[in-house]
């Protein structure tokens, strides 16, 4: 894995928005054309950089949702109402309209197909991004690798990719949301933030080796990565991919 | 300050930037501890500057500092890095 092919110094390139859905209230995914995108790898990132009439520049790290294709490239966002680039993006972009953007960007929190599993994703909110790459991914690639997904929204609508992760399930992938805040009527799943109880609930035994990729906002991944590692899993199998406060 | 912290992956770009080279599965060892690991799993901290820590021991490995013309890099804790080639 750390064999992959080196790329060269990375060059900001034009990507042309193609179009945007709304994925809950405050969430949108953004479809980029990116003309000579060289393919990219779940889990990947993408700078994305805006120039205000001024000459300000704003720069922003956002996942890359969408498995490889072709020159598609699918970035969710959350709008943050006091951010200077995700009311842009999510709110402003309009088909046609062209940002700077340079990628795909790092090589550690990546999974691929042939790496195998078992896979254990564990994301808050929108810490579902790149883990819905490999998720999106290993389907593509018609893999059976045993996945399983522990996701915490706050409520059922705050549930990024809900349709499309249910029409997903089975085949090796199992799905299992806790719902923090609050719970439709009839919410038989978990209804608290992820404690390791849970995650004990959840994951494949340390017997199993479970390789793990860990998701979202810093306190949740910090939390998460402690208990696994009080479970007994190994600490080199548990990647993070931590966002702070300017939100990826 | 827990708040703040983010990994070596939320640094990728401005290393590939300017090393050249995807940066985040090289390995790094602390010259405190002597704890090697993916720069990806560095802890880093994002101020005025970019302090990046050993997550073993939190000994400071490096300071970043860029400005739209310049990028200022202290490796004062990194003893060594290792990377494909």
């Amino acid at each position: 894995m750390a064999r992959t092919a080196l790329r060269g110094r990375l060059t900001w390139q034009l990507a042309e928005l193609v179009k945007t859905v709304a994925e809950t209230p405050r969430v949108k995914t953004i479809v980029f054309d990116v003309p000579g995108w060289p393919g990219h790898r779940a889990g990947q990132h993408v700078d994305v950089r805006l120039t205000a009439e001024d000459g300000y520049q704003a720069e922003r790290s956002y996942s890359i949702a969408s498995a490889p294709a072709g020159t598609r490239v699918a970035l969710t966002v959350q709008r943050l109402e006091d951010g200077e680039v995700s009311p842009y993006l999510t709110g402003e972009l309009r088909p046609g309209d062209k940002i700077e953007l340079r990628g795909p960007i790092g090589g550690y929190f990546v999974w691929e197909p042939a790496e195998g599993g078992p896979l254990m994703l564990v994301a808050g909110g929108s810490g579902i991004v790149p883990l819905m790459a490999m998720i999106r991914t290993r389907a593509a690639a018609g893999g059976h690798t045993e996945t399983r997904l522990l996701y915490s929204s706050r409520s059922q609508d705050d549930i990024i990719y809900r349709d499309e992760l249910e029409q997903l399930t089975g085949n090796g992938l199992t799905v299992v949301h806790a719902l923090t805040d609050s719970q439709p009527p009839g919410w038989t799943s978990y209804a608290r933030r992820v404690d390791a109880e849970m995650l004990a609930e959840v994951s494949p035994s340390p017997a199993e080796r479970p390789r793990f990729y860990v998701c979202g906002p810093t306190p949740f991944v910090e939390a998460v990565a402690e208990s696994l590692v009080r479970l007994g899993h190994d600490t080199r199998a548990i990647k993070t991919e931590r966002f702070g406060p300017t939100g990826r | 300050m827990g708040e703040l912290m983010l990994d070596g992956n939320a640094i990728a770009g401005l290393l590939q930037e300017v090393f050249a080279v995807e940066m985040t599965t090289a390995i790094g060892t602390c010259g405190r501890c002597g704890t090697a690991g993916p720069v990806g799993a560095i802890h880093v901290y994002r101020g005025a500057g970019i302090v990046l820590r050993c997550p073993h021991c939190n000994n400071v490995l490096a300071k970043i500092v860029k400005n739209d013309s310049q990028v200022w890099i202290d490796f004062q804790g990194i003893r060594t890095l290792e990377l494909a080639v």
